[in-house]
């Protein structure tokens, strides 16, 4: 337990220092701290399901307060709520299932799923989504009264049914834990080989003698163009450096030791070269549920150029990327104002920063975002593992991988 | 409007594109301006700052002229005057036509009624009436275009007038009207002679001109109006020419209508054909004509290496080793003759990067050719005009193997070289050099000081109080404004827009920290973050080409267009004499590329070294584009000197007073 809470602790002080960065890696090390967290949880013996959420919940707050911009931590967070409310709901269907059809399979039924546990869960999952969700949400309607008179326990409130219908299959204690360690390994190991499914479509999209046009640096980007690369189409790539951060000379390098052709411009030449560009193809921070994108800074004025220009804006997003939630104003509420260092040398204008003089209000400002938002009406189409999608569609595709009763995750601390 | 409008008999020449300021204004902003002459723009509610009445300030105006610092003779586009009278009002069309038809003649001719001394040249003059129209065009063509216009001015509006009295005497029955419209003509062309003497000979080209125009306007009106009373009034009246001066022609009295306006049509249509081809700019030099590059390698001066690794859309633009020109160069400073050492200095200076900008490079050229000039001295049995011109190009091509030219540049290379061949003969040598000094020494004063101060004027009445003005790099106009608002007391707040790879923008952030302007300074990836709190965008630009595209610094598309997404206006200073008569789609087919190096490497940034090793490798390209092309449609006005236009009526500037470069 101890080593659990250590363990939180040095992530939660990364993130609030900005030591992890990109938000695959921050994904990764949050479902690893919540796994490690989960398996050393005790649960009690009834209502495991609700414990077990209402704990996650609690280290979920803390991370997400520890980095607000960093969006991966909470979906990384939402995902394993989601994970344990369906996996609850598989083992309660199968209880169900086991008792309606007679009492004495109920053994049988367990050594069942013992059997092939790893594959149980997704599939058990999924059949509970298909099965149970038309009834569940009769359930819903009728539990309506019931949720909106316990605004407070609003959350717990579909653990309760869970709950009372676990509450007599004691030999299940371990099985949701095991069951729900299970799912967050393989949510680990989607987040990690998200690229290479996004990749295994490059072909689809990319044809010979294309030029495409990328800024910054995102491994899905490089993993998606050496993947057409690899299946020997030939085409030209216009890296711009994405300053400050010049994230676009790392890709370039990249690119080039693997043997594409690329042409490094600055920012500012975007415009100047896009309407020589067949795609835009980019990695994304964070794809918001109406399929705006939170996007490297600078990819805004790319996205708009390509627009003016008819050039398809295509973002690459593993599903860890989606996030739940409508954005508000998100280039300021969901930014990041970066070191003035970047941009300018202190030294050089240290004089001017201080020629304040007296008044409080320094005469010099020096912004420096992190990100950029880009609006659903400049994404031409977005690419994740399950596909390629639409910025319309995005809200369902999300509604499959989180649970509604998650979204709002700080409510209760504010309450 | 009216009463502002200027009487058309005083200057026919001025046309007022939109609304017309009042006559006080206009001297103000045409004038040498300060403070002092600010208020008429200035002060006005803030009401006039909704996007304002066009203002196209007569660019000589008599008065205004004589009140100028700058001596400049008033003369110089008078001639001008009588040529194009009141092209706006169709009621005038044909009399002013019948000006023209009639001061094509030679006085002789009509007097005499002999035939023409330029008989000999027009070859198809077998006195055919249809040909009769154009060919008397023709006729005055050849004599511009032979470079001797043997056609005295003084001569010319004195006979003009002579011949229109003869008309009404001869034909009372070709109209009331018209006799009115040619008299008055007439008067206002006879105080002209005397003024207009002295420098009958620059003006050919106007004078072309001006006869294309009246024919195309006779030509609209008579196609437009299809009133048989014009065009037979018309025909009478080219009846009456032919009847007057042609005795020997053969009558054709057919469908007189219809060969009036074949006759006009070719008499209105060749000339222009001809001019155009002319002056349309020589297609530039392609630099994947790969002989065409072998050729001037020959030639240059500049011993430069072809950059190896080269982007393959920008195979037509030059690109070579940097680093390698400028100790090549300084080892042979004194094998060099033929090049003058200011040329050689300025030279210098471009391949360096010490001049940049322009407005800068432009002076800098221009002063140097007025030092080189100054210390010319024409070598025996040569003629000054030739030998200079030559010198000039070699000056020019040597200045293009160190960078290539802005368009400023090309401008006022084009302005000198008109005035080097238009030097009257009869100068002396020390005359000639004195008096073209004077003319760069004028064109840098008008063109770029003077048309800098009324851009400030007129740009300045755009900022209010509260505003958070947007730049993007460092304009030296836009800073002059900047500065000139702040002086104004104006509460405004300035975020600077900078980009790789020359950080221009922190030049400018320190002039403005220092002076106590408040300043926020950002990268040009944050400008759609930063864009939301800006009122308006001011840009500079080093050309605007006449399909209202702006050639700028790289970027300022891009500052332009999320400007424009974000609703916010984005204004362009830019002196006119930087407009360019060419157009322009993208940012490809005419650029500049700069040191691909500088792409690699990020100063101050020890940490990002990625690029530095993989430079040479085959697959990496690295491309510096100093350039670009900002379509017209991101821009709410252009700031010029004449006013604040639409980049719609760029063309409108070019036409009107592009030309006029080549008559200060």
């Amino acid at each position: 337990m101890p080593d659990v809470h250590a363990l939180v602790n040095d992530f939660l002080i990364k993130l609030k220092r900005r030591k992890i960065e990109g938000s695959k890696a921050t994904a990764k090390v949050t479902a690893e701290v919540l796994r490690s967290f989960i398996s050393q949880q005790r649960l009690p013996n009834t209502n495991q399901a609700g414990a077990l959420i209402d704990a996650v919940k609690a280290v979920g707050e803390q991370l997400i307060a520890a980095n607000p911009v960093e969006l991966a931590v909470g979906n990384v967070v939402r995902r394993v709520l989601h994970i344990i409310r369906e996996e609850d709901l598989s083992l309660t269907a199968a209880a169900i299932g086991g008792l309606s059809l007679s009492a004495g399979s109920d053994d049988e039924d367990d050594v069942g799923h013992d059997e092939h546990p790893a594959l149980s869960a997704a599939a058990v999952a999924a059949a509970a989504r298909s099965t149970l969700r038309p009834p569940s949400l009769q359930t819903l309607l009728e539990d309506v009264p019931h949720t909106a008179a316990v605004p407070h326990t609003s959350s717990s409130g579909g653990d309760s049914e869970g709950k009372s219908k676990s509450a007599d299959k004691n030999s299940s204690t371990k099985r949701l834990k095991h069951n729900v360690i299970e799912a967050v390994n393989e949510l680990i190991q989607d987040i990690v080989t998200c690229h290479e499914q996004i990749a295994e479509q490059a072909v689809e999209h990319i044809h010979q003698n294309e030029v495409i046009l990328t800024l910054g640096s995102s491994r899905t980007v490089v993993e998606f163009l050496c993947a057409a690369k690899e299946k020997k189409r030939s085409f030209r790539v216009f890296v711009a450096e994405g300053a400050p951060r010049y994230q676009g000379h790392t890709l370039a390098k990249e690119l080039v030791t693997r043997g594409l052709q690329t042409t490094v411009i600055t920012d500012s030449a975007v415009f100047a070269m896009i309407s020589r560009v067949n795609m835009v193809i980019v990695g994304a921070h964070a794809v918001m549920a109406n399929g705006g994108v939170i996007a490297p800074v600078g990819l805004n004025m790319v996205a708009l150029a390509a627009q003016r220009h008819a050039v398809p804006f295509v973002v690459l997003a593993g599903i860890h990327k989606l996030c739940p939630l409508y954005p508000h104003n998100p280039e300021v509420l969901l930014n990041e104002l970066r070191s003035p260092s970047e941009l300018l040398d202190f030294g050089e204008f240290s004089d001017c920063l201080d020629f304040g003089s007296g008044s409080g209000s320094p005469i010099l400002h020096v912004v420096n975002p992190a990100f950029d938002y880009v609006p659903p009406n400049l994404v031409s189409l977005f690419i994740t593992d399950t596909g390629g999608h639409n910025p319309s569609y995005m809200y369902r595709l999300i509604a499959d991988y989180y649970s509604a009763n998650d979204l709002v995750l700080q409510r209760r601390s504010a309450s | 409007m009216d009463p502002r409008r200027y009487s058309r008999v005083i200057d026919p020449k001025v046309r007022q594109v939109g609304f017309c300021p009042r006559s006080g204004q206009v001297q103000n902003q045409s004038g040498p301006t300060g403070p002092s002459t600010s208020p008429p723009v200035s002060h006005i509610s803030p009401s006039s700052n909704s996007l304002s009445p066009v203002m196209i300030p007569p660019p000589r105006h008599p008065s205004d002229a004589a009140s100028r610092a700058v001596n400049v003779p008033a003369t110089a586009t008078t001639p001008l005057r009588p040529r194009r009278p009141s092209f706006d009002d169709p009621n005038n069309n044909s009399s002013s036509t019948e000006q023209l038809v009639v001061s094509s003649y030679n006085p002789d001719e009509s007097v005499l009624g002999t035939s023409p001394p330029f008989s000999g040249i027009g070859d198809d003059r077998d006195g055919d009436a249809e040909s009769e129209f154009s060919d008397n065009s023709v006729n005055w063509i050849r004599q511009n275009d032979s470079g001797r216009f043997p056609l005295s001015l003084a001569p010319d509006g004195r006979f003009d007038s002579a011949a229109a009295k003869e008309k009404q005497s001869k034909k009372p029955q070709v109209g009331s009207r018209k006799e009115r419209g040619g008299g008055q003509t007439a008067e206002v062309r006879n105080d002209l002679p005397s003024e207009s003497k002295p420098l009958k000979e620059k003006t050919s080209k106007a004078e072309r001109r001006a006869l294309q125009e009246a024919q195309r306007a006779v030509k609209a009106a008579a196609k437009a109006g299809g009133n048989k009373s014009k065009a037979a009034s018309l025909s009478a009246h080219e009846q009456t020419n032919k009847a007057a001066k042609l005795p020997l022609q053969r009558k054709d009295d057919g469908p007189v209508t219809s060969s009036a306006a074949v006759s006009e049509r070719r008499g209105g249509e060749r000339p222009p054909e001809k001019d155009r081809k002319k002056d349309a700019p020589a297609p530039r030099m392609q630099f994947d004509d790969k002989n065409r590059v072998e050729k001037a390698k020959k030639r240059s001066v500049v011993k430069q290496t072809e950059a190896r690794n080269r982007v393959e859309l920008f195979r037509h633009l030059p690109q070579y080793e940097h680093g390698t020109q400028l100790p090549d160069l300084e080892s042979k400073f004194f094998q060099l003759d033929p090049m003058h050492p200011s040329i050689y200095k300025v030279g210098l200076q471009y391949l360096a990067g010490d001049i940049r900008g322009g407005n800068a490079r432009c002076v800098a050229m221009l002063q140097a050719f007025s030092e080189a000039i100054k210390d010319y001295s024409t070598p025996p049995e040569k003629t000054l005009t030739r030998d200079l011109t030559a010198k000039v190009n070699n000056f020019v091509s040597f200045l293009i193997e160190c960078r290539p030219l802005s368009i400023s540049m090309g401008n006022a290379i084009r302005f000198l070289k008109s005035r080097i061949a238009k030097l009257p003969i009869t100068l002396s040598e020390a005359e000639a050099k004195s008096s073209l000094c004077s003319d760069i020494e004028r064109f840098i004063n008008e063109k770029i000081v003077i048309a800098e101060k009324v851009i400030v004027e007129h740009a300045v009445t755009k900022i209010q109080d509260g505003d958070v003005l947007l730049t993007y790099g460092s304009s030296a106009v836009v800073e002059m404004v900047i500065l000139h608002a702040h002086k104004l007391g104006k509460q405004f707040r300035v975020v600077i827009v900078d980009s790789r790879p020359r950080f221009e923008g922190q030049a400018l952030l320190r002039k403005l920290v220092k002076i106590g302007v408040s300043c926020t300074y950002t990268h040009i990836n944050a400008v759609s973050y930063i864009m939301r709190e800006v009122t308006r965008v001011f840009l500079g630009a080093a050309s605007v080409f006449s399909n209202g595209t702006v050639y700028s610094r790289v970027g300022t598309a891009c500052v332009a267009m999320v400007a424009h997404a974000f609703h916010v206006p984005v204004l362009v200073c830019c002196e006119a004499y930087k407009f360019h008569e060419r157009v322009l789609l993208d940012s490809i087919c005419s650029n500049e590329l700069g040191d691909p190096d500088a792409i690699s490497k990020v100063p101050g940034r020890m940490d990002i070294n990625s690029l530095h090793d993989g430079t040479n490798k085959e697959n990496l390209q690295l491309l510096n584009l100093m350039y670009d092309a900002t379509p017209p449609d991101y821009i709410s006005m252009i700031v010029t000197e004449y006013g604040m236009i639409p980049t719609t009526s760029v063309p409108v500037i070019v036409r009107e007073y592009g030309r006029e470069h080549l008559l200060i």
